[in-house]
């Protein structure tokens, strides 16, 4: 019998072989990478050769402007995110949950959840269009006699645009998971809280929500793990050189850094402090989780 | 229920029937918007006319892009990464969910393998390194770096691991007492028994693909080579990226396209995605679900 195992077990490792050698290609192997964060790293010598200069990269990004800023508008943006992505489903959702017409409900339900599925660089070049100088708004500006405004230019309202098109995006899929939750709830419970005399909005209030609050913590704490995501795929095709004073986020900060001044080093140097607060913050969040809504990834 | 039947509980109804209604209408726009765009009038579409409606109908965009071999050919690489991505992402997926679904008895290594998977799932080593690795790969400009440069899906993993897993175990060893191998057990009984689950994620992986254009702009240094979203990317948002630039330039820039001709271009780009729709309609509720799945 221990025969038998031993040999089933052998096609299980054939088995995850594969899987492991594309984690190891395109994941552990880039890890090692890491460690031109401590180099002034030379493309000509490799990471073998460059020299070796300690924390002298993280000393030199925490002097600059730029890092300072860069990271209070990934904070502010995914911060907005976070709370915005969660109140706006959770109130749609609970607007849809009062619809009686089932058909009506099901024809909102199948539409908004469009958006989600279409990527950011359509999804931007439509958005530009819309708040571009002779865009919709803009039209719809002109119907009351204001001036037309040059929208994807202005710093001062880039971030707000960024949220709000964000949750513009994704509030349909985000409610999904309320829906469920709803359907949940025992309908006895809204029998008794009838028989109490309760209108719909007690109802809601006093039942709904209170039923809702474990699914509301859950996303609340999950949601914590991304706030240093502020979204690099929205975010690098709205923006602009005019709003990166507002609108410039870790991501595309490292990613111009990197790839386009070629700053290894640098680069390499705040993409690691991203990671390792990520990775932090994660990890907590997934112990939190656990200990109060008792979820687990596996 | 007892309906509530009071005046103000009405009138909610009613405002909220045209509320959603009106967030229903503002995600269908887009659509509407573009398609509008591209079968206008060209002066109409690139002196900002065109609104709500179609204005001065034209199908020259359509035409144009008929002979446009760049574009065809950023699809047909779309449609080959598309292809390739998602079914060698499913099988690996696949292949790797199964032993780890097993418990640890049964497959010493499970717990090692599945605090590995988290580990990469949390932690990378960023933009540069994982860039420089796919240089020294020699991948640069080839479909595979598109195909896999990504890395495995770990998550899509731990959710068809999780789907294993809530399988009944009967299944299973009445297939053991028959002589079935690991082999014939995965892909003649658990696969099957999975159809709605892996449907779900070959449709989020597929989307994926699609929609990806970071790494066309990262790891094609040849324009030629880049995916639709790429290819789409650098048509209608690319503004350059000197500090210098004043609000008049940008202002100026953003009007020099061609907006009809990259309407259509962003329209057939959605009609994958439209044609699929229905699908993933049907099918991703129960993925989202997954994600949840709480033993």
């Amino acid at each position: 019998m221990k025969g038998k195992r031993g040999n089933v077990e052998k096609h299980y490792y054939l088995m995850v072989l594969p899987g492991l050698v594309w984690l190891f290609l395109f994941s552990i192997v880039p890890m090692v990478g890491i460690v031109m964060a401590f180099q002034d790293y030379n493309p000509g010598l490799g990471i073998f050769g460059s020299e070796w200069i300690g924390l002298e990269n993280f000393r030199y990004l925490m002097q600059l402007d730029d890092s300072k800023q860069v990271i209070i508008n990934t904070l502010i943006i995914s911060s907005g995110k976070i709370v915005l992505n969660l109140l706006v489903p959770l109130i749609f959702a609970l607007l849809l949950n009062e619809v009686t017409q089932l058909q009506y409900k099901k024809l909102v339900q199948t539409i908004v959840y469009l958006p989600h599925f279409i990527s950011w660089v359509i999804m931007a070049s439509i958005v530009i269009n819309i708040f571009g100088y002779r865009g919709a708004i803009n039209t719809i500006r002109s119907w009351f006699g204001l001036e037309p405004r040059l929208f994807m230019a202005d710093p001062s309202i880039f971030r707000q645009l960024v949220i709000g098109t964000d949750v513009w995006k994704s509030f349909g899929f985000n409610a999904v998971i309320f829906l469920a939750a709803l359907t949940s709830i025992n309908p006895n419970l809204y029998e008794a809280a009838t028989i109490d005399g309760a209108n719909r909005w007690q109802k809601t209030r006093y039942v709904t929500l209170p039923e809702l609050r474990p699914t509301i913590v859950l996303l609340g704490v999950l949601g914590l793990g991304n706030i240093l995501n502020a979204g690099f795929d929205q975010v690098y095709n709205l923006y602009n050189p005019l709003v990166y004073s507002t609108g410039d986020i870790l991501d595309t900060w490292i990613y111009r850094l990197g790839l386009t001044n070629l700053q290894f080093s640098l680069a390499t140097a705040a993409g690691l402090f991203k990671s390792v607060v990520s990775f932090v913050l994660i990890t907590i969040s997934y112990v939190l989780a656990y200990k109060f809504a008792d979820y687990k990834i596996f | 229920m007892v309906r509530d039947r009071t005046f103000w509980s009405r009138a909610f109804d009613v405002a909220n029937i045209v509320i959603l209604g009106l967030i229903t209408l503002s995600c269908l726009y887009p659509l509407w918007y573009t398609f509008c765009l591209s079968i206008s009038n060209k002066s109409a579409a690139n002196a900002g006319l065109v609104t709500f409606y179609p204005i001065g109908f034209s199908l020259v965009s359509y035409k144009e892009i008929v002979s446009d071999i760049k574009f065809f050919n950023s699809f047909w690489i779309s449609i080959q990464r598309t292809l390739l991505g998602t079914g060698i992402s499913l099988l690996v997926g696949i292949m790797m969910a199964y032993p780890l679904s097993k418990s640890k008895d049964e497959f010493r290594s499970r717990d090692i393998i599945m605090w590995l998977l988290i580990f990469c799932m949390l932690f990378n080593g960023g933009l540069i390194p994982w860039y420089i690795t796919v240089r020294n790969y020699g991948l640069l400009d080839t479909i595979w770096a598109l195909v896999l440069a990504g890395g495995l899906p770990i998550f899509n993993t731990i959710l068809i691991m999780n789907f294993f897993r809530s399988l009944p175990k009967d299944i299973e060893e009445a297939a053991v007492i028959d002589g079935a191998g690991p082999w014939r057990i995965l892909f003649g009984i658990v696969v099957p028994c999975s159809i709605p689950v892996i449907a779900t994620i070959t449709l989020f992986v597929g989307v994926y693909h699609w929609n990806e254009f970071f790494h066309g702009l990262v790891l094609m240094s040849d324009a030629t080579k880049y995916p639709l979203q790429t290819y789409i990317q650098q048509l209608v948002v690319s503004i350059p990226t000197n500090t210098s630039l004043t609000p008049d330039q940008y202002k100026r820039l953003s009007e020099l396209s061609n907006q009809s001709l990259n309407a259509a271009k962003v329209f057939i780009a959605m009609i994958p995605m439209l044609i699929v729709y229905p699908f993933l309609q049907r099918y991703f509720v129960a993925g989202i679900m997954l994600g949840a799945i709480k033993e």
